[in-house]
């Protein structure tokens, strides 16, 4: 960097100063101390009341409901994600960049909407002959519609980059296409893949407002975590609800950690 | 390679699961008529809502770019210890569910809260108030801005910027002049996802806002409300507005994002 | 300018007026409320109520905007399941008036100093309206059920919600228990019948909203649930039928004014006119049985065999041995079907 007179160095610096120090409270005021917050209170009863708390029968079984449903979520989007990935970056039909468009929706629309959208078409009135209504494949249903981008996006940039010649060359020694997929794009997708599926898990961990209407929330059955909470706040038991939503935070940090580890070592490999 | 059963495959997923019901809540709503539509849309609590949507979005959407830019700048042009953690801090409210948000806020700015008692006292009421609700739309939306805007920052170099400090360009005209009109398209995509979020947040503006009818009921807390009233008409109306402002939303962040490739 | 740019530039330009619309109804929005009214100083009072009376109180506050008193009065309504609003008034939520579903609910209130004791000293014992449970089914009752043993008959499948997050619920259990333990005095065999009824549960929503929500949404032959929300169900044109047993409980709701209330004159006025001939009969009108006498509107079915929370012994006794979340007879029942009961309504 060229020599700066001291005068206007020690002014950059001051200004720095001065716009790191309001970022950082910008921060602290909204994000790190809400959230030191919730965990702090988690352990108002010490870790045998964490457990206690957590291990409500409704908590627990909405945490299990959660965690089991967003799994699997998670592994059939990861599937369905990467087919409609291929289909949009190696197929061509009229429509194409619509339905490319299309795929953003539940990033953009409201989840209470996106869980009347589904009650419409998977509830009682629907004009279909189904009605998962009240039922726990529910849960899975409005969990894939709001998770439904995430691995599309992660494997879409992945495929346009994809160098062919690997692929143009197992080909043309004979290597029948499931098995080139299988050798030598998959383990090329495989990184994006885990990637968009743990984000999609995370995703699918938190929801709230896409289950209400369709599941009917109905505690010990088709209640999700998020809804637990909700309903330990307006039941006056913040505690509780900070102990649920701290085991919620955990699972989150630990599959994110995961992903970091992930993308790290397939960097070094790639 | 099985090219017409992959797409059939894939058609027929987008159909079930994201087309359809679209089509089916839009096709209701109009069943009986735009102009039910029309009245749904125009009662006082439904314009109500739409108010404090759209003055909630417009505040956080203020804080959050201000933030965004200036966070942006520090992170790509300046070095600083712990800007890992700081980094950490920005990405954060991604992992967080909102109803978590929400409680978060209420512990810290709840009346019976160190900060929120003193602000009480004070005559600033934060839950069940429209503070409140815009604290927690900041929360959610925080990342989007400066995200937007790390990437391009980052690849237009300090070259020009220097040049200017050399010149004798005070920082704010060189921030002016120089880096706003280069992140300006990364801005707007950044600014419009920022919206996005902000119109369509529920979880969280759910548990701080104590859904006070034609008060603090933001658009989709109305949508929840007139449902669990058998008013199904009014809930899909507005449900509808969302929808399509949504799908708007969608096709300028595509008309953005295509320009930044180009 | 090139042809994207430029398209860009439209959508955007179209986007924004689009968007800019709820943003210009938010800065009127603002603008307006912050300005006040023309005539007279306008008092805005806050009604924090649970959440079946909601059609009925917006009817009621237009009716007394209209007369003298009501002329310069605004109101700000929050409606939610009764506890619910009844722990947000104590956590700091805003109010002038609260209306709840069930007495319990107010004494939180003046526990926490904001409801004053003599609350319900009046005439009416500091009630609004009343109710009673009923049997409610699908439109034409295919299945004929008409009665409490009705509801313990095999292959029903009844709807209500959980008495330990839902305040309200417990008026439910209370009718059934009260119908067949002839008004409390046989407590064994009205314990044997919550027992019965409960196999015929197979989910226990978080409110009677809820519960009712789901039944609508096709779950459960039967509900049960106070007769003003059969009829709110009824007409918002839900394919419901209800029967009112011979022997029920009457439902009370309460109201009161706040102690922290910053209009106490225009607060009492509201409240009185909620009393009056005009404001009883806009109750009765939402299908809430007035508790004013002659008031006119339509008429309610008299149940032969009424009782009220006091024949059975007042809400503390109620509470201790019915709903207790520790040791009671609803906590027993619970426990045996796996349902939670510690989700304290206190």
């Amino acid at each position: 960097m060229t020599a700066l007179p001291l005068a206007r160095r020690r002014e950059f610096r001051l200004g720095t100063g001065l716009g790191l120090g309001t970022a950082v409270l910008y921060l602290s005021l909204i994000v790190l101390i809400p959230l030191a917050a919730v965990v702090w209170r988690s352990t108002d009863g010490g870790w045998g009341g964490f457990w206690t708390a957590v291990n409500r029968p409704d908590s627990w079984s909405a945490l299990k409901l959660t965690v089991l449903a967003s799994a699997v979520v998670a592994l059939v989007n990861m599937v369905m994600g990467t087919i409609i990935a291929w289909v949009l970056v190696r197929d061509s039909f009229p429509g194409k960049s619509i339905v490319d468009a299309l795929i953003d929706l539940p990033f953009a629309l409201p989840t209470i909407v996106a869980g009347l959208v589904l009650l419409s078409l998977y509830g009682t009135s629907s004009p279909l002959p189904v009605n998962l209504a009240y039922t726990r494949v529910s849960v899975g249903v409005a969990l894939l519609f709001v998770t439904l981008p995430f691995v599309v996006r992660t494997v879409q940039p992945v495929l346009l980059e994809l160098d062919r010649d690997m692929e143009q060359a197992a080909y043309s020694l004979g290597a029948a296409p499931a098995t080139t997929f299988r050798r030598i794009i998959l383990p090329n997708l495989a990184p994006a893949m885990i990637s968009g599926a743990g984000l999609a898990f995370t995703r699918a961990i938190a929801e709230y407002g896409a289950t209400n209407l369709l599941t009917g929330s109905i505690p010990l059955k088709t209640q999700v975590a998020a809804v637990n909470i909700v309903g330990r706040i307006e039941s006056d038991d913040p505690t509780g609800a900070a102990a649920v939503s701290t085991l919620l935070l955990a699972i989150a940090f630990v599959v994110l950690l995961g992903l970091d580890l992930v993308q790290r070592r397939s960097a070094r490999h790639g | 390679m099985a090219r017409l059963p992959l797409r059939v495959l894939a058609l027929l997923y987008l159909l079930l699961l994201l087309v359809l019901p679209v089509v089916l809540v839009a096709w209701r709503t109009f069943e009986h008529g735009v102009g039910a539509f029309v009245d749904a849309l125009s009662t006082p609590n439904a314009i109500h809502a739409f108010a404090v949507t759209g003055s909630v979005a417009v505040w956080s959407v203020l804080a959050n770019t201000l933030f965004g830019v200036g966070m942006a700048v520090l992170l790509v042009r300046h070095r600083f210890p712990g800007k890992r953690i700081v980094n950490a801090l920005i990405d954060l409210p991604l992992a967080v569910s909102p109803v978590v948000v929400g409680l978060a806020l209420i512990l810290v700015y709840g009346r019976f809260a160190p900060v929120g008692g003193w602000l009480e006292r004070h005559g600033l009421q934060v839950i069940f108030s429209l503070p409140g609700m815009v604290l927690a739309t900041i929360f959610v939306s925080l990342p989007l801005v400066v995200r937007a805007i790390v990437p391009v920052l980052e690849e237009l170099g300090e070259d020009q910027e220097q040049a200017a400090h050399t010149l004798g360009a005070s920082r704010w005209q060189t921030f002016r002049r120089i880096t706003l009109p280069g992140i300006r398209g990364a801005l707007g995509y950044g600014v419009v996802l920022c919206l996005a979020r902000a119109l369509g947040e529920y979880g969280a503006v759910a548990v701080v806002s104590g859904r006070q009818v034609g008060q603090t009921q933001t658009a989709t807390l109305f949508v929840e409300e007139r449902y669990q009233n058998f008013d199904t008409g009014s809930a899909f109306a507005v449900a509808t507005v969302l929808a399509l402002a949504a799908v708007l939303i969608l096709l300028v962040t595509k008309l953005l994002r295509r320009k930044e490739v180009l | 300018m090139d042809a994207v740019q430029l398209k860009i530039r439209t959508v955007t330009a179209v986007a924004s007026l689009v968007l800019a619309g709820p943003v210009l109804a938010a800065c009127a929005g603002t603008a307006s409320s912050a300005s006040g009214d023309s005539g007279g100083a306008a008092v805005t009072l806050s009604l924090v109520a649970y959440s079946t009376p909601q059609a009925a109180y917006e009817k009621l506050i237009a009716a007394f905007q209209k007369t003298g008193a009501g002329k310069n009065v605004k109101f700000t309504q929050s409606y939610g399941a009764s506890g619910d609003q009844s722990r947000a008034v104590a956590a700091g939520l805003r109010a002038d008036i609260v209306a709840l579903s069930l007495e319990p609910d107010v004494t939180r209130l003046v526990t926490a100093g904001l409801v004053d004791e003599g609350w319900n000293s009046d005439q009416y014992h500091g009630m609004i309206t009343d109710s009673v449970a009923v049997i409610g089914t699908r439109k034409g009752n295919p299945k004929n059920v008409t009665t409490w043993d009705d509801l313990t008959r095999p292959g029903v499948q009844v709807l209500t919600p959980n008495p330990f997050t839902s305040g309200g619920a417990k008026w439910n259990i209370l009718a059934g228990y009260g119908a067949k333990s002839h008004k409390g005095s046989d407590p064994a065999a009205g314990a044997a019948y919550l027992q019965a009824l409960f196999k015929n549960v197979p989910v226990q929503d978080s409110s009677g909203r809820a519960s009712l929500q789901t039944f609508t949404g096709g779950k459960g032959d039967a509900f049960i649930s106070y007769e003003n929300e059969a009829l709110f169900a009824q007409k918002n044109g839900q394919a419901v039928d209800y029967t009112v047993p011979d022997s029920t409980i009457l439902i009370e709701n309460p109201i009161a004014i706040t102690r922290n209330s910053a209009h106490p004159a225009e607060a009492k006025a509201f409240l009185d006119f909620l009393h009056s001939p005009d404001g009883q009969k806009i109750y009765a009108g939402s299908g809430y049985r007035p508790v004013v006498q002659g008031v006119g509107g339509p008429a309610f079915p008299d149940p032969p065999q009424l009782f009220t929370i006091g024949d059975l012994g007042g809400w503390s006794k109620v509470n201790k041995e019915l709903f207790d979340p520790g040791q009671s007879v609803m906590a027993a029942i619970e426990q045996s079907l796996g349902v939670s009961t510690s989700a304290k309504p206190k």
